[in-house]
């Protein structure tokens, strides 16, 4: 019985049904859902959560793009811009863009992919997401009180002593939603330490959990640091404690040395679990094991472990030695090769593949394409002489948007596609979300290529108007905007209506290898009836081709 | 295949072996639980290194830069103080690893017993703080709100540190410097007394749970990992008596 659970099962996808136990179905009502230790269960709030605040952030850029359609500031005042690009950042990151992977596609599927019932903390868990809400409701205050004007990245003395707006709030909001992300990443790395699957050995996990892995020693090493140094802008603004304040001899490059510390790292907890999604999904949909599986797996540590090394490369302009400019230079072009690694991998594993394209690759193809642009522009920005040209404009911007949007959104919709079969245990409609991805994908380049230009041409970022010889790009860039908002209201819009009229999912619609395809979607409350003994390697697609080729001589 | 998986489930429970009632459903055994529990415990004290880590770098780079006004911030302290806490902490460390002991011995006596000494010794610890906190906003040594340079312009003014240090004056700008000293002081004590305040909450709860039982019939995951946290606690302060009290004396 345990050795049957590991063969790789294709169910008639015509015949499925809902089951009747499942997580969805094993208790009802409003409690069992807010007391829930189920990381499934958490992980649909999670989903829920971040969709919410990821269309406020989207509501604020539209307004933002709005506003610079025009060279004049016309449609706000130019302080509230400076809220509403503030707002938009602090949102986007601490909100959605760190928990969106991990907290919601890593807490459904990691479990399941290692082979345990939940994550090693179930209560653990739910406080994270508690603390997440906590603190997604004092940024809903913030922003109801007036909003904050820093930017996201609280620079000081700007948010010690010179604004007039909400830094306390707001720091202390991102403080809890810290530690949420603490707690998710500390229960990812004890799951997968201690929680794996007799035979589930390290080079037998999905890259997916090695990425999430990786994600999740940054989340726990790096979060930490943010928090005290909130905590330290917080007691400047309400004490005056001087350890940021030159006028007391504290020292503000201080401050970006620690923001940065977490918040270069921060930038791969927001990138790694979508790179994941990616190994995933390129391998299912080439019906291919991906290539260099190995090499994948330590790109991903290797990022983690580079990535505590390359905070300064921020601060090139801050007064920082020549010589760290130099050191954190060459250093940031280290980190472009375990990135590098893995799209060659991924176009490996592409190659002599039967490639299909359901619009979890199409979002796939779509990361591939602007991450590599996105990364190989944060090149330009690593080398010294050009950041010097370049930080501060729009490059900054469309680089960064690249690597954020066009990389980590573009991986969250593809992951979100690709488990929703198992989440819901219903399909969505392939065509119309196929045209999603398309939609955008084109949106996403009108929107932020105009914006490399505007950035090399010298438009300053941060501006709420500019001269008028860069209008026409910023129209391209806004219209841009407006395509890509219809590309994210529709997944909304389609699966929603599938959760009801969707066709019934069955347990693995792509014919996929991995652990979490061989339960019943939606899964039981308890993933595995039995917990699966695991002796075959992960994608393992030719064996699984050369089992049919048996099935059908036997028949034939 | 996949649909009687889904059937069998129910007998598959059923069969589930008989375990004792801590024991988590999602653990397949209570080493396993005992494992998982006990490493994360370990990874939160790494997240809270991290923490504290923020507080240590400013304090190594600000005490390079103004050493003279940290070794005169630093003469202000009261060593005799500084030193029984530290005596009282390692003490309620040892309590806590007898408390420990007793849990894994299941004698429930002797564990109420060492628990209420270290609550005890811990709100030792926070009284004589709290002495020190006293002593420092008399002398309007509290950074911002409470705060006058007169003893570091002119030591003499403070005869009872004079007699012991013979401190020279401090100029001006050097002198203005003691006050960062004294943000990080009161940043890295309050920040570890935050969390011997947190301690002594949890341990409060745990003594009332350990007079009912609930640590000595097998089940110490719990008591181990709050003693990892004492110790932990205990450990900062440590670091924290000589950066702080000791900075002239090596």
């Amino acid at each position: 019985m345990s050795d049957a659970v590991t063969i790789v099962n294709l169910p008639d996808q015509s015949t499925a049904r809902i089951p009747k136990m499942n997580y969805l179905s094993k208790e009802n009502g409003l409690l069992s859902w807010l007391l829930t230790g189920d990381h499934k269960r958490i992980a649909t709030l999670y989903l829920i959560s971040i969709t919410f605040f990821f269309f406020i952030g989207g509501a604020l850029a539209g307004l933002i793009r709005l506003e610079l359609l025009t060279p004049q500031s016309d449609l706000v005042a130019t302080d509230t811009y400076n809220k509403l690009f503030s707002m938009h950042g602090i949102i986007m990151v601490f909100f959605f863009l760190v928990p969106s992977v991990p907290a919601t596609i890593g807490n459904f599927v990691i479990p399941m992919m290692v082979g345990a019932r939940d994550l090693a903390l179930p209560k653990v868990n739910l406080l994270s997401w508690y603390l997440y809400i906590v603190a997604g409701g004092m940024m809903i205050y913030t922003m109801a009180a007036g909003g904050v004007d820093t930017g996201w990245t609280f620079t000081t003395p700007l948010s010690t002593h010179y604004v007039n707006t909400h830094v306390i709030t707001t720091g202390l909001a991102v403080f809890v939603a810290g530690f949420s992300s603490i707690f998710t990443g500390l229960n990812f790395i004890v799951t997968i330490h201690k929680m794996r699957a007799p035979g589930m050995t390290w080079f037998r996990l999905p890259l997916f959990v090695w990425s999430h892995y990786a994600a999740s020693i940054l989340m726990v090493l790096g979060t930490p640091v943010l928090a005290i140094t909130l905590v330290l802008i917080v007691l400047e603004r309400t004490i005056g404690i001087g350890v940021f304040d030159p006028a007391k001899g504290g020292d503000p490059l201080l401050f970006q040395h620690l923001f940065w510390f977490y918040s270069h790292p921060a930038v791969y907890i927001m990138i790694l679990p979508g790179m994941g999604v990616i190994s995933e999904v390129v391998s299912t949909f080439s019906r291919k094991r991906v290539f260099g599986y190995t090499a994948v797996a330590f790109s991903s540590v290797a990022i983690a472990v580079f990535g505590f090394f390359v905070w300064a490369h921020h601060m090139f302009i801050m007064g920082i030695s020549n010589y760290a400019a130099l050191i954190f230079s060459l250093l940031t072009m280290l980190v472009a090769v375990p990135s590098a690694i893995k799209i060659f991998n991924w176009a490996f594993t592409l190659y002599k593949g039967s490639i299909t394209f359901e619009t979890p690759m199409l979002y796939a193809f779509g990361f591939m394409g602007l991450f590599t642009i996105g990364g190989m522009t944060g090149v330009f920005l690593g080398a010294t002489g050009t950041d010097i040209h370049l930080t501060e404009t729009y490059f900054i911007v469309a680089h960064f948007h690249f690597v954020m949007v066009g990389g980590m959104l573009m991986a969250f919709l593809s992951g979100i596609h690709f488990w929703w079969p198992k989440w819901t245990g219903r399909m969505y409609p392939e065509k119309i979300s196929q045209l999603a991805a398309v939609v955008t994908f084109i949106g996403f380049n009108l929107t932020f290529f105009p914006q490399f230009i505007l950035g090399t041409l010298g438009m300053p970022r941060r501006y709420a108007s500019y001269p008028p010889e860069f209008q026409i790009l910023n129209v391209f860039s806004t219209a841009g905007a407006s395509v890509l908002g219809v590309g994210y209201l529709l997944p909304v819009l389609y699966l929603t209506w599938s959760l009801k009229y969707g066709a019934i999912a069955g347990n693995n619609p792509w014919q996929a290898t991995g652990l979490e395809w061989q339960v019943q979607s939606p899964p039981l409350t308890e993933n595995f009836p039995e917990i699966p003994i695991v002796d075959h390697e992960a994608y393992d697609y030719e064996w699984l081709e050369r089992q049919r080729e048996k099935e059908v001589a036997s028949v034939g | 295949m996949s649909d009687s998986t889904a059937v069998a489930h129910g007998a598959a429970e059923s069969a589930h072996h008989e375990h004792p009632p801590y024991q988590r459903h999602h653990f397949e055994t209570v080493a396993q639980q005992f494992d998982a529990t006990n490493f994360a415990m370990w990874l939160f004290l790494l997240t809270e290194v991290m923490f504290f880590g923020g507080l240590f770098t400013a304090y190594l780079i600000m005490r390079n830069w103004y050493y003279p006004a940290f070794v005169e911030g630093s003469h202000q302290l009261n060593v005799g103080w500084g030193t029984a806490n530290t005596g009282v902490l390692i003490l309620s460390s040892f309590t806590m690893a007898m408390g420990v002991w007793s849990a894994e011995v299941r004698r429930k006596g002797l564990l109420v017993l060492f628990l209420c000494i270290t609550w005890i010794l811990g709100m030792a610890f926070l009284g004589i703080k709290s002495i020190e906190y006293t002593e420092k906003w008399e002398k309007h040594h509290v950074p911002g709100i409470h705060w006058s340079e007169s003893s570091f312009l002119n030591p003499r003014s403070d005869p009872e540190v004079y007699k012991e240090y013979h401190d020279k004056p401090l100029a001006p700008d050097m002198a203005d410097k003691t006050e960062m000293y004294f943000f990080l002081y009161f940043a890295m004590t309050g920040m570890h007394a935050l969390h011997m305040i947190v301690g002594i909450s949890i341990l409060t709860f745990m003594i009332i749970r350990a007079q009912a039982g609930a640590y000595t019939t097998g089940h110490v995951t719990y008591v181990e990992n709050f003693g990892l946290y004492w110790h932990f606690v205990d450990i900062i302060w440590i670091f924290l008596f000589p950066l702080l009290y000791l900075i002239s004396r090596y």
